[in-house]
C-alpha cells in the first residue's frame, strides 16, 4: 500500500484525505480543474484551499449501468460548508430509500485498482454519517 | 431594418423515429426542400445557409445539403451547439437578415441516433500500463461512474432531484406523471417517434435508467430533420397574400450560454440561462408567460420538464410542482406543455429539435395542427436547451397580415 496515487490531483490521500480547489484570490470562486483564468472576474491568480470533508447530499441520482453485472453507482452534488464537489456517494446501499436528499456524509476514499509497477490509484466517494 | 420583426415563411418536420432507408443529407433535404415549398419559393431566394448535424459537426452538412438541392454560393454557417443546434442556426439567419446582409435564408436541423444509447460519456483517457495524470483534473483514469457522471441521464435527473430538494414535492411518481401527459399528447401527433399511450404505471415499471427516470421518462434517440424558411418583413410585404397569411412573426429569438454561478461547473446549471433567455424574450416580444397559448419546451427528461416551468416563469417561482398539480400543462390546462409528446415521445434528433419545437409551435398558430390542434392559438414559445450549455427561446405570434 506504499505506492498511491490518487483518482485525480484534487484529492490528497494521506492520514486525513481531503480534498483541494484552485480559489480565486480576487473573488474566491472555487474550481478542481487546472484554471486558465477566473469564469466568474475573469482573474488569473489561485491559491489552494482545502475543502470541508463533511456536506450535504444536494442532488443525486442512481445509474443503471447498461453493462450486464455492473453495479448501480449514485452520483451526487454535495454541498461541502458551502462548495459544491461532484462524487458518487457509497458505502450504502444504491437505491432511494438509503440514499436521500438533504443526507449528511462524509469524503472517504475508494480504491480503483493498481497498475503494472504496482501503484494502486486511490479516488473518494461520499459515504453517510449515521 | 434592424428593429423589424423577422418571419416564418415557411417549416417543415420529417417524422421523427427509424430512418435506416436515409442518409444525414437525405433527411436534411426533405425538410429543406418541404419548407422551401411551404415558403412558396426556391433556393435562388435564398441569401444564406445555416445548417446544424451534431454528431457529424465536422462534415459541413450545409455544403453536403447544397450539393442536393441547390448550390448559389451562398454563404453557408455550419453550427454546432449541443441540443441547441437547430435554434442556433435559426438564430444564425436572423441575426444575417438583421445586419442587411440578406432578406430571406434557410435553417436546417438534422441528426441520425436511433440506437445511439446513452449520450453524453466523458471523453476517455488513454489507456496506459502505468497512471499517468492526464488533462484538467490530472486524472490517472476516465471518470465517468468514479466521480459522479456526466451521461445526460444523470445529470438531468441530478437537476430535477436538486430542484426537489430545494422546493420540495417532488416524487418518483410526480416525474413519472409528466412524463404521462407528454406520451398521452403523442398519440395526436403522427410525426411522433413513438405514438404510444402510457400508464402512470407502465411509465415506472419501465427499467429505471437514471433515478428517477426510467426509459419511458427520457427522450427517445432517432434519426429526424427539421428546416425553416426566414424572411424580413420588408420582403414580406412584397409576397402573396397566401404567403402573408401563414406567416409567422418571431416576436423573440434569444440565445443565451451560462453565467457562472458556485457550482456551475459541477453540475451543469440549466436554470439560469434559460430564465435569462425567457426574461429577455419576454421582454422583446412585449409578451408574459400568462399570454402564452402552448409551450414547447425541452424535456430531454421528464425531470427537465418540471424545473422549466418555473425557468420559463410558467409558474411563480419554486411552484413548478404545484402547477403541474393543478392540470395546467396538460393539453386542455391554461399553459399546455409539449402537446407534440414532447422529446420523451416525439423523440430527440439533436440538431433538428430546435427547429421541430418550432415547427410544432407555428402549426397551431396557422390552425393547421388537426386532431390536436389548441384552438384559438395566437402566441406560443419554443424553448430549447444544450448541455455546456446553450439555451434558445423563441416567442412566435400568429400573423395579423
Amino acid at each position: 500500500m506504499s505506492n498511491q496515487i490518487p483518482l485525480v490531483e484534487y484529492l490528497v490521500l494521506g492520514d486525513e484525505p481531503h480534498l483541494v480547489a484552485n480559489e480565486c484570490t480576487a473573488c474566491g470562486a472555487r474550481y478542481f480543474d487546472r484554471r486558465n483564468a477566473c469564469a466568474s472576474c475573469f482573474g488569473d491568480s489561485f491559491a489552494k484551499v482545502d475543502i470541508a470533508t463533511e456536506g450535504e447530499v444536494r442532488a443525486f441520482t442512481i445509474v443503471t449501468p447498461w453493462m450486464p453485472g455492473t453495479a448501480p453507482y449514485v452520483p451526487a452534488v454535495v454541498d461541502c460548508g458551502g462548495t459544491s464537489v461532484r462524487g458518487n456517494v457509497v458505502n450504502t446501499t444504491p437505491d432511494a430509500e438509503h440514499v436521500t436528499l438533504g443526507m449528511k456524509v462524509r469524503l472517504t476514499t475508494v480504491p480503483f485498482g493498481a497498475d503494472t509497477a504496482g501503484t494502486e490509484a486511490i479516488g473518494y466517494g461520499f459515504e453517510p454519517i449515521n | 431594418m434592424a428593429n423589424e420583426d423577422l418571419w416564418i415563411l415557411g417549416i417543415n418536420m420529417t417524422k421523427f423515429g427509424k430512418h435506416p432507408d436515409k442518409d444525414v443529407v437525405d433527411l436534411a433535404a426533405e425538410a429543406a426542400m418541404a419548407a422551401l415549398a411551404d415558403a412558396g419559393v426556391t433556393m435562388a431566394d435564398m441569401g444564406v445557409l445555416a445548417a446544424g448535424n451534431l454528431m457529424g459537426a465536422a462534415a459541413g452538412v450545409g455544403q453536403q445539403l447544397q450539393k442536393q438541392i441547390g448550390q448559389t454560393g451562398i454563404p453557408v454557417f455550419n453550427v454546432a451547439n449541443a441540443c441547441a443546434t437547430g435554434a442556433t442556426a435559426i438564430r444564425t439567419v436572423i441575426m444575417a437578415i438583421k445586419a442587411g446582409e440578406c432578406e430571406m435564408g434557410l435553417a436546417v436541423g438534422v441528426e441520425k441516433l436511433s440506437g445511439a444509447g446513452m449520450l453524453g460519456a466523458g471523453m476517455g483517457v488513454a489507456a496506459s500500463d502505468e497512471w499517468t495524470p492526464t488533462g484538467r483534473f490530472g486524472a490517472v483514469s476516465t471518470l465517468e461512474g468514479k466521480t459522479g457522471t456526466d451521461m445526460m441521464p444523470g445529470v438531468f435527473a441530478q437537476v430535477g432531484m436538486e430542484y426537489g430538494h430545494k422546493y420540495g414535492g417532488t416524487s418518483f411518481e410526480l416525474f413519472a406523471r409528466i412524463s404521462e401527459k407528454n406520451h398521452r399528447n403523442s398519440t395526436l401527433n403522427p410525426l411522433a417517434a413513438i405514438q404510444k399511450d402510457m400508464s402512470l404505471e407502465q411509465i415506472m415499471n419501465e427499467p429505471m435508467i437514471a433515478y428517477p427516470n426510467t426509459r419511458a421518462m427520457c427522450s427517445a434517440n432517432s434519426d429526424g430533420a427539421a428546416a425553416a424558411v426566414i424572411v424580413s418583413g420588408e420582403k414580406l410585404r412584397t409576397l402573396s397574400a397566401e404567403q402573408r397569411k401563414r406567416a409567422v412573426k418571431i416576436s423573440a429569438s434569444v440565445l443565451t450560454s451560462d453565467p457562472y454561478e458556485e457550482g456551475c461547473q459541477i453540475l451543469p446549471n440549466v436554470n439560469t440561462l434559460t430564465r435569462m433567455a425567457a426574461k429577455q424574450a419576454y421582454e422583446l416580444a412585449g409578451i408574459g408567460p400568462e399570454d402564452l397559448d402552448l409551450v414547447e419546451l425541452h424535456d430531454c427528461f421528464a425531470t427537465a420538464e418540471l424545473v422549466h416551468y418555473d425557468n420559463l416563469m410558467l409558474c411563480p417561482e419554486g411552484g413548478a410542482v404545484d402547477f403541474f398539480n393543478s392540470g395546467a400543462t396538460w393539453r386542455d390546462g391554461s399553459t399546455p406543455v409539449n402537446v407534440s409528446g414532447g422529446l420523451e415521445s416525439k423523440g430527440h434528433p439533436i440538431a433538428a429539435t430546435g427547429i421541430a419545437n418550432i415547427w410544432e409551435i407555428c402549426h397551431h398558430l396557422r390552425g393547421e395542427a388537426g386532431p390536436r390542434q389548441i384552438e384559438g392559438a395566437k402566441v406560443g414559445l419554443a424553448h430549447v436547451i444544450g448541455l455546456g450549455s446553450a439555451c434558445g427561446v423563441h416567442i412566435l405570434e400568429k400573423s395579423g397580415l
